[in-house]
Formats: structure tokens, sequence, C-alpha cells
């Protein structure tokens, strides 16, 4: 079924239990990676762990969301996925899908992810908890954080 | 020593807020045990075989005394008043309440410590020289790398569920004493013709089931970027790095598989695409943190003769100390090994009076080494006499560095869930037995490494002889392995044929030492002879 070209996949608007954006939920299905290079009309596409996140780069024009799954949270696959998109200038939804759990948003935040559709919904308040328990950061990411060594040196 | 600003105390403390709230959602049943393992395990929490094990960092093995005396304590008051110095220069506490652990983690963080990334499928904590800054044939102190690394790597949002562990090492000296090659990346800081610092890169080493050498993936990176090099190396890793088998998942067999010039590749294009992002520290941030590395006030004119009047002296003095880059000083090895004892162990008495030697003769500063020993790295030649009645007085007087009585050797099966045999018992005999014979100083430099199963945390791989417990039909069985070094010479051992059981173990090891002796030439050192004479007079004696 999923991998079926051009099946419909994807979360819903009411299934994105946090969103750190303004504008509208994007209300379309995704499709794979394989299809959407295919389609030309495509806007929304779906990103698997073994899924080279570089194909999509020469189509960032037309997205409006990219979805990033984490069929299990050990795999650690989707945050590189999420950090290419956000370094070749994709503006639009990222949008984290699957086994997303607590412990992992503040790194999927850093990552370039402002939407999250767990499989399972999280506790609100452990979630807010855990977006906002980290105020410095050692790494320059994608979320524009400002390194500990920059707030050092100005 | 590195000290933290307030930056990096806050990290800790941010650190241990949330690791006391994951502790609590995991008791209130909101976590299951699943997710909560690599949370605790990113926080040095193993489950073993009897109890937790609590893993703490000591960043590139460098420590003060005030942090010493901090380990003795949590010695004492959270589990049973000793630790266990491991091979990659950390400390593990083996009888830890999951309740206690957010509590350890706080006393840790009042000294600047920590027990983050200690384990997991992340960066884990860079190991380094333990002569670092005391060597005189170094180009530069190795350290401020490793602390610029440190910082990187804690909390990398990309990088904290990699396909498997990552260990990185960190030298600055031909002489290799980190076992650097057989880490995940080990890093040579060099110095090119142009005068210029910078850092080699050797990536896919590694020992466990599947033992690699790291081939050298580039032969310098400049200094304004080391960290854009190393995260495209990580890069690279995270993507590709197979996840559908955990034994193969190593960047090693990553870059084993592709092959070291097309992992090479990747990574520098990788690289190109990463300069662009702006993701380097400034080299003002190298220049901050560098003078905590800086010498300490080391006095001139010092007398640099031993005296050498009281033989037991002089037999540590001359077994147990390595030259330093200042005249009238060395830097004196506190033996972790007495005869008979633990590989690594330190009773809290132990730990705190070498934080008080070591405030006393040491500058205040200790370092681990990944055999498994202390060192003070800064002593007075005539402050070495007063040294060593004291740790002898303490039971950490043994003269036997770099000797087969220095044994490497991994908690095993006395400790260990993966593990198939013990190695512990097989170190404990093996030290009588050649300490009974007084043959330890007859065969010199001879570095024996154990380890309870294929995993080789007691890096029997690298061993000159190597011993690997393995589970024969429910029968311990110990494997022989000799030629191994994890030193500049670095070279795998080669299994001798049928293992032995535990008595026979100890008799095959003496039979090997038997077959040097006879065949050694002057100046010889055990791996010496067997590179030169081979595997086949050794396999006679022992089977034949």
């Amino acid at each position: 079924m999923a991998d079926t070209p051009g099946t419909v996949l994807g979360t819903s608007p009411d299934e994105v239990q946090f969103r750190f954006r303004d504008d509208d939920v994007v209300d379309h299905g995704t499709v794979t990676v394989d299809s959407f290079v295919d389609q030309s009309n495509a806007t929304a596409v779906r990103i698997e762990p073994g899924d080279d996140a570089r194909e999509l780069l020469p189509h960032l024009d037309r997205i409006a969301l990219v979805e990033v799954n984490f069929p299990v949270f050990g795999d650690g696959r989707g945050y590189s996925a999420a950090r290419i998109l956000r370094e070749a200038g994709y503006e639009g939804e990222l949008r984290a899908v699957g086994e997303v759990l607590i412990d992992q948003l503040a790194y999927m935040r850093r990552c370039g992810f402002d939407a999250f559709a767990p499989d399972t919904p999280l506790d609100m308040a452990d979630a807010e908890a855990a977006f906002a328990r980290w105020g410095n950061v050692y790494q320059h990411a994608a979320d524009g954080a400002e390194p500990i060594w920059q707030l050092r040196h100005g | 020593m590195y000290q933290y600003d307030s930056y990096d105390q806050a990290m800790v403390d941010t650190r241990v807020e949330e690791f006391r709230d994951q502790t609590r959602r995991r008791l209130e049943g909101k976590l299951s045990e699943d997710q909560f393992k690599p949370l605790r395990l990113m926080n040095g929490l193993y489950l073993q075989l009897h109890a937790y094990m609590l893993r703490v960092a000591i960043p590139y093995g460098t420590l003060d005394s005030r942090q010493m005396h901090a380990l003795a304590d949590i010695a004492d008051k959270y589990d049973r008043g000793y630790g266990h110095f491991t091979t990659r220069q950390n400390i593990q506490y083996n009888w830890i309440k999951l309740e206690d652990a957010p509590d350890i983690l706080a006393d840790l963080a009042k000294v600047e410590m920590h027990a983050i990334q200690t384990s997991g499928n992340c960066i884990r904590n860079i190991s380094s020289d333990h002569f670092a800054g005391a060597a005189a044939d170094e180009v530069a102190d190795p350290r401020p790398y490793a602390e610029l690394l440190r910082q990187w790597s804690s909390f990398h949002p990309e990088f904290s569920y990699l396909p498997r562990k990552f260990k990185i090492a960190v030298i600055a000296s031909d002489s290799d004493r980190a076992a650097m090659k057989l880490h995940d990346i080990g890093i040579q800081i060099v110095r090119n013709d142009a005068g210029e610092l910078g850092a080699a890169f050797f990536v896919g080493g590694g020992m466990g089931r599947t033992p690699m050498i790291a081939p050298c993936i580039r032969d310098f990176v400049p200094l304004d970027q080391l960290v854009t090099y190393a995260e495209a190396c990580l890069r690279v890793y995270n993507r590709h790095g197979r996840r559908d088998n955990k034994y193969k998942a190593r960047i090693k067999i990553l870059v084993h598989e592709m092959g070291a010039e097309e992992y090479a590749r990747q990574v520098e294009e990788e690289f190109a695409h990463l300069l662009e992002q702006g993701i380097e520290p400034p080299l003002a941030e190298l220049e901050r943190i560098r003078p905590y590395f800086a010498d300490p006030e080391f006095e001139t004119g010092l007398p640099s003769e031993l005296d050498r009047s009281d033989p037991e002296f002089a037999l540590w003095a001359d077994s147990n100390t390595h030259p330093h880059k200042t005249p009238g000083y060395v830097s004196a090895i506190i033996s972790l090994k007495p005869v008979g004892g633990i590989p690594g162990d330190a009773s809290a008495r132990q730990m705190h009076l070498m934080a008080e030697l070591a405030k006393q003769y040491s500058f205040d500063e200790l370092r681990v080494m990944h055999t498994q020993n202390i060192v003070l790295p800064h002593v007075r030649i005539a402050d070495l006499h007063a040294l060593w009645s004291q740790l002898e007085a303490a039971g950490l007087g043994a003269p036997n560095l770099d000797t087969i009585e220095d044994i490497i050797a991994c908690p095993g099966l006395d400790y260990c869930s993966l593990a198939n045999a013990r190695s512990i018992p097989i170190a404990q005999r093996i030290s009588e037995r050649f300490a009974a014979k007084g043959r330890t100083r007859e065969l010199g430099e001879l570095k024996l490494k154990i380890s309870g199963c294929i995993n080789a945390c007691g890096h029997h791989h690298a061993g000159h002889i190597g011993i690997l417990g393995v589970d024969k039909k429910g029968v311990e069985n110990y494997q022989l392995l000799l030629g191994g070094s994890e030193a500049q010479d670095t070279s795998l051992a080669k299994i001798t044929g049928p293992g032995f059981d535990e008595a026979g173990i100890v008799d095959a090891v003496e039979t090997a030492t038997e077959v040097y002796l006879s065949n050694r030439t002057e100046g010889e050192r055990f791996l010496d002879t067997y590179r030169r004479i081979g595997m086949e007079p050794f396999k006679e004696a022992l089977y034949g």
C-alpha cells in the first residue's frame, strides 16, 4: 500500500500535536520520495530513513510540506535529512512523524523540525518542559540558536 | 586544566535536571524501559548482572584533586567503597541504585564533572594521551583540541542516535599512547612543512568482533576547520552506516565495505558543503581554551639525579616513571595492578590518597591511563622517594608498569551481562604466577590484555599476548592470541589455536613466555621476537 507509486500517505492536520509556524497547517497527503521526483505537481513528500533527502533539493521551490518518518526512535537518519533540507534553504513545514517521543523533541527542533505529529500523543506538560529545557547549545545547527562559542566571542 | 565557565556549568546542571525528570517519568511508568534505555545510557547508566553501573566521564583522562576526592566520596556514599578505572580513561561504579543516579550526577556537577554520553549510540567521552602536556615528544598539548571536540559533541542534535557508539581519541605525538588507530576516529595533531598545526584524521578503527586499524583519510585538516571536518565524517556515517545489524553498525564496517577512498571522497563532498554553513567555532575559541592547559610553573635548576640507595625504590622509579619535557621532573605512574588484585580498581581511601599526593607533588593534577593506571604527570625527581613511600604504604607501589602484571582486563562475567567468561580471576592468577616465580622483570615489556567476550573491552586484539574468554558448551574457555599492539606500530593479534580451560590458559601464557625467553635476541621485547620468528614456534610449544 504505502509503496504503491502515487499513494497518498501522511498525517492529517489534526494529528499535528505541536507546530512552531504561523502559516496554516499543510493539509494534503504526502507521497514517497520516488513518487515525488516523478510527479511534477506534488507539493508534499514523506522521507523514510533510507531515503536520500538530497534528491529533493532540485524541487524545493514546489514543496510545502516534508514529513520525516521515524519508524523507530533510535534510527537517527531523519535528523540528518532535516538539517540537509534546512541547509539547502528549505523553509516549508518540516514535520516529524512516527515514533516521536518527549526526549527527542529538543534535538529535532535543533535540526529544523517545526511540526510534530507523534504516533502516540505526548503529555503536554512534559513536552513543553522538553522544548523549553535547553537555554544554550554547544553547536550550530538548523534552528538559528547561537552556539555558546558565539556568545563567548560575539 | 580546563575550568567551566557559566555556560559549561549551566549545561551540566541542565542535564542533571533533565535526567532527574527522565528518571521520574520512568519510575512513574510514563517511559517504557525500551524508551528509557538510550536515555539512561547517554547518562552513563548501564544495567549489569547484579545492579546498575554508572560510568563517569573523565574528559581526556585529566582531573584534579578536588575531582578525585569527589569520585572517592561517590564510591563511599553510593557504592561499596571502590571504583573501577576503565580503558577509556573513565571511572565506573558497579553497585548503583537507579533512584540515586540523579543525585550522583548532581554531586558530579558540583565539581565540573558529568556522565554525559559515556554510553549509548552517540559520540562518547573523548580520550587522549595520558602524558599530554608532560611528554617531550609531542608537537602540542592535544587536550585543547579534545576539549573543543568535547563541547562540539556534547548534546549534538544530529548525532545522538547514530547506528552505534562512536569513540574519538586525540593525540599529538608520533608515539601513540592512546590506541588512536583503534578508535572510530583517531586524530593526530601534526605540524606540516609550513610549520602550521593541523589534524590528521584516521577513521574506521576499532576492536570488537571485527577488529580494524583505522586508515588515514586526510593527513591535514587546518585547525580552523577541525569541527567542520569531524561533522562531515559523522554525517556520512549517520546517513550511511549500517542499521540492519548491530554487529555491523560501527563506522569501521562502513569504511571497510565502502572502501577508505570512497568514504574519504564522500566526507570531502560533505565537508565542502558544511564549510559554507558557518558551523566552525572561531580560532578565538581554541585560543580561549588553550591557556587552561598551559604548563604549571615548573622550577628550574632542579637536580635530575635519582638517589638509588634504596633498591626497592630504585626498582619502582625505573619501572613506573616516564621522562618529562622539563629537566628535574618525571611523570610518575601509580599502578592499579597489585599482584592478585583487580586491574583498575581503587578503593575510596586510595582515591583520596592519590588526590592528596597529586596536590602535594604534581601541581594538583592526575591522569587516568587507558591501561587502567593513574599518572601524576609533573613530579619533581627529588620528591619521588617521598611519593613512593606513601604509595607503597597504601598498596599502590607495585613496580610493574608495562610488564606482564600490568594487565588490562574487562569486568567480565563477574559483572557484565554481555560476558561469556570471567576476566578478573584470569588476570589475578597470571599476575600471581609470574610474581611468585620472579619472572616479571626478566620478561620486560609485555602487554597482556584480557576480554571476557568477543566485544573486546579488554583490548585482547591489541595485546602482545591477548586472551579472549568464550563460552564452550556452557564452560568458560580461553583463546590465546599473540602479536597485537595498540601503540604506533599498531597490529592485531592472531589466535594461536584451540582454547584452554581456566588453569590451562595460565600455563599457556607461561609457555609462550618461555618460547620468547629461549628465542629472544639482545634488546628484543616479546612482541619483537614474535614478529621475527612468527607463530610456529609458539604453536609447537603450546600444542606440539
